[in-house]
């Protein structure tokens, strides 16, 4: 595959997730793929183009349209020695398999005592924004959220994508992986060699004085844009891009908080159950008093997400939605 | 029976399988005591099936069960002090109180859980089986799991997922003719719901008469030996039946006027004890053994009564590879 760490100024988040995973594969030779068509083909996203080349059959496995089995799989062979990185293909179908991330996977070593672990990863393609209909572009991590013993990564630029991997690989921990499908074409600055993302540390990748933007993945390019036009009319963001949800960096939002005294969280998810209000929740019992204003929250309408590029506008987060956000809490 | 069994060999299984009954019946004993909470679902009646089952495979081989796990835990070593400790809620337990009769596990002995969601190990023993050909070991994995299970969509995907890279997979169907309550004939368009989907999977398949520890253990030592071989997964069919109703609150008084005796003729014990006398050996070398059963049962039970109760800090470790659960900075 292209080594992408040289010779390139930017790189794409797509070709990072390969690369994350090459990196990965090369340094230890019990990491595995399996997924649906991730070989050959590379991946329907081309998230996985060049590792079939590079490690043969044997590591990236080329599986049926067969969700459980593929996740069930990835499970019994992490019980038994191997580091899998499973991928279901959008993250919608994560519900044709969700008995192992509800019922099995995060739940086997609490039940057994501690005797077992299932260091594996579950990438998958998340979001909308694309124009794919109701079944190929919702916004899942709040499904992952609710079940405790799982792991959630969620990187929003290519250097995320490479450091977030390595750490969700070596983890001794199940991590489900968001790679935002939206996000794939986007470009950034790529990973240096070794780079390592612990999860838990957000990134502040704004700073500003008067309101927090806490954002994750397709959410913080957009939190960034709005920040710049508020920039414009003397309103300084700072944006906070957890990068994870479990472990959830809540000292760095109310650290930011702190400085801001004000806080608009942007999820994708729908309103109803996001991650958003866990970290309000938290930022309500332990930062109460740094507020100066009501938090507010941007985020997926309670509807399923419908085809017409207006319609979507009309119930993922945007752009003016984030500032009409920061506004009311300006005016405040 | 093949040449190669001993007498001695036969009455190791039949003590095995004896001690299985004699903790099933112990742990119907404590329920009723109110010393067991939760449910049990028992598994006296299936004891030659995991017994043979395991005594045709190695050490290092995996287990993957179901919620009627107890006779699986044992053949593969775990002690009916840990099992009894384990439901009677006690720090004891094989499970640190944190798993229950439904999930008995003994990991170090390659028995690597009991699940409660019909079906949803099969894949896993799939699993396994890819990493033992990954890691290059000659190791296989084992499914149990109940006729029931064969009519979810898990079953399908491993069968089909083992057959295509021909994994080194036991598929062991204990067929008790049962799905939970209702007669798994009523549910299912096949007669041997295992062995007869087995073949549109290009699976071999063999039904076996699984109240016969002899005869589930050269089965089992068949398909081992073609996993081994390379030659993929095969599906066996272990027709057995259920003394008790499917968990403990369940008389199960669904089933025909004269089917539990009729069973009960064939019961796994009864089968074992006549070939123990076929082979030569005597009336009291079988009591001497069924009695160290007993004996070992006893004294389990008192330990696990005389074990403290759960540690309460237990509640919150081992949610993740640390032994904590924290989930935020």
């Amino acid at each position: 595959m292209a080594d992408v760490t040289t010779a390139q100024d930017v790189v794409t988040y797509r070709d990072s997730v390969a690369e994350g995973i090459a990196r990965e594969m090369r340094r230890d030779p019990s990491v595995v793929c399996l997924g649906e068509d991730i070989g050959a083909a590379g991946g329907v996203f081309k998230t996985t183009v060049g590792l079939f080349d590079e490690f043969g059959p044997d590591r990236v496995w080329d599986t049926p349209i067969s969700e459980q089995a593929i996740v069930g799989a990835a499970m019994g062979a992490a019980m038994t020695g191997m580091r899998p990185v499973a991928e279901i293909m959008f993250s919608d179908f994560l519900a044709c398999c969700w008995d192992y991330l509800a019922n099995e996977i995060p739940k086997v070593r609490y039940m057994t005592g501690g005797q077992v672990t299932v260091p594996l990863v579950i990438r998958t393609a998340n979001g909308g924004g694309l124009g794919f209909g109701a079944q190929h572009s919702q916004s899942v991590e709040n499904w992952a959220l609710t079940v405790p013993g799982l792991k959630i990564a969620a990187p929003s630029t290519p250097a995320d994508v490479v450091g977030l991997m390595a750490s969700a690989i070596r983890s001794d921990d199940p991590v489900v992986f968001f790679e935002h499908k939206g996000l794939f074409a986007s470009k950034g600055a790529p990973a240096p060699d070794g780079h390592v993302v612990p999860f838990g540390q957000a990134a502040v990748l704004r700073e500003g004085t008067d309101v927090t933007l806490v954002a994750l993945a397709s959410t913080v390019p957009l939190a960034l844009t709005a920040a710049d036009r508020l920039a414009a009319e003397g309103v300084e963001a700072e944006v906070v891009d957890l990068r994870c949800l479990i472990p959830l960096d809540v000292s760095a939002v109310l650290r930011s908080v702190e400085r801001t005294s004000r806080l608009v969280v942007v999820e994708e998810n729908p309103f109803q159950g996001g991650w958003g209000g866990t970290v309000v929740s938290v930022v309500a019992d332990e930062g109460f008093e740094l507020l100066d204003a009501p938090v507010k929250r941007v985020a997926g309408a309670n509807v399923p997400l419908p085809f017409a590029d207006a319609l979507e506008d009309q119930v993922i987060p945007t752009v003016d939605k984030v500032v009409d956000a920061v506004r009311s809490l300006a005016t405040y | 029976m093949t040449e190669t069994t001993t007498a001695t060999d036969l009455l190791a299984l039949h003590e095995t399988m004896a001690v299985i009954r004699r903790t099933e019946k112990a742990a119907h004993d404590l329920f009723l005591s109110g010393l067991v909470k939760g449910t049990t679902h028992l598994a006296a009646g299936h004891e030659a099936v995991a017994v043979g089952t395991r005594a045709a495979l190695k050490d290092g081989d995996y287990a993957f069960a179901t919620y009627r796990g107890h006779h699986h835990a044992i053949a593969w070593g775990a002690t009916p002090e840990e099992c009894l400790a384990e439901l009677m809620q006690r720090s004891t337990g094989l499970n640190k109180a944190k798993g229950g009769s439904m999930h008995l596990t003994k990991a170090e002995a390659g028995m690597l859980g009991s699940y409660a969601i019909v079906g949803a190990h099969l894949p896993m023993a799939v699993g396994a089986a890819w990493s033992a050909r990954l890691r290059k070991t000659d190791q296989v994995a084992v499914a149990f799991f109940g006729d029931g299970a064969t009519n979810i969509g898990a079953f399908h995907e491993a069968l089909n997922l083992a057959s295509v890279w021909k994994l080194p997979v036991l598929f062991v169907c204990e067929n008790n003719f049962y799905m939970e309550y209702t007669p798994i004939g009523s549910v299912t368009g096949v007669g041997n719901p295992a062995a007869d989907r087995a073949p549109s999977y290009g699976i071999p398949a063999e039904v076996v008469d699984g109240n016969d520890v002899v005869a589930v253990r050269d089965a089992v030592a068949r398909a081992a030996g073609r996993a081994r071989a390379g030659d993929g997964p095969t599906v066996l069919e272990a027709q057995t039946y259920r003394h008790y109703g499917h968990s403990r609150t369940d008389p199960a008084k669904y089933r025909p006027d004269g089917e539990l005796e009729r069973w009960m003729e064939r019961d796994p014990l009864t089968v074992s004890a006549g070939r123990l006398r076929e082979s030569g050996t005597s009336d009291d070398d079988i009591k001497a053994a069924e009695d160290r059963a007993a004996a070992v049962v006893e004294q389990a039970v008192a330990a696990a009564k005389a074990a403290p109760q759960a540690d309460l800090g237990e509640a919150f470790t081992d949610v993740w590879a640390d032994g904590g659960a924290a989930w935020r900075t």
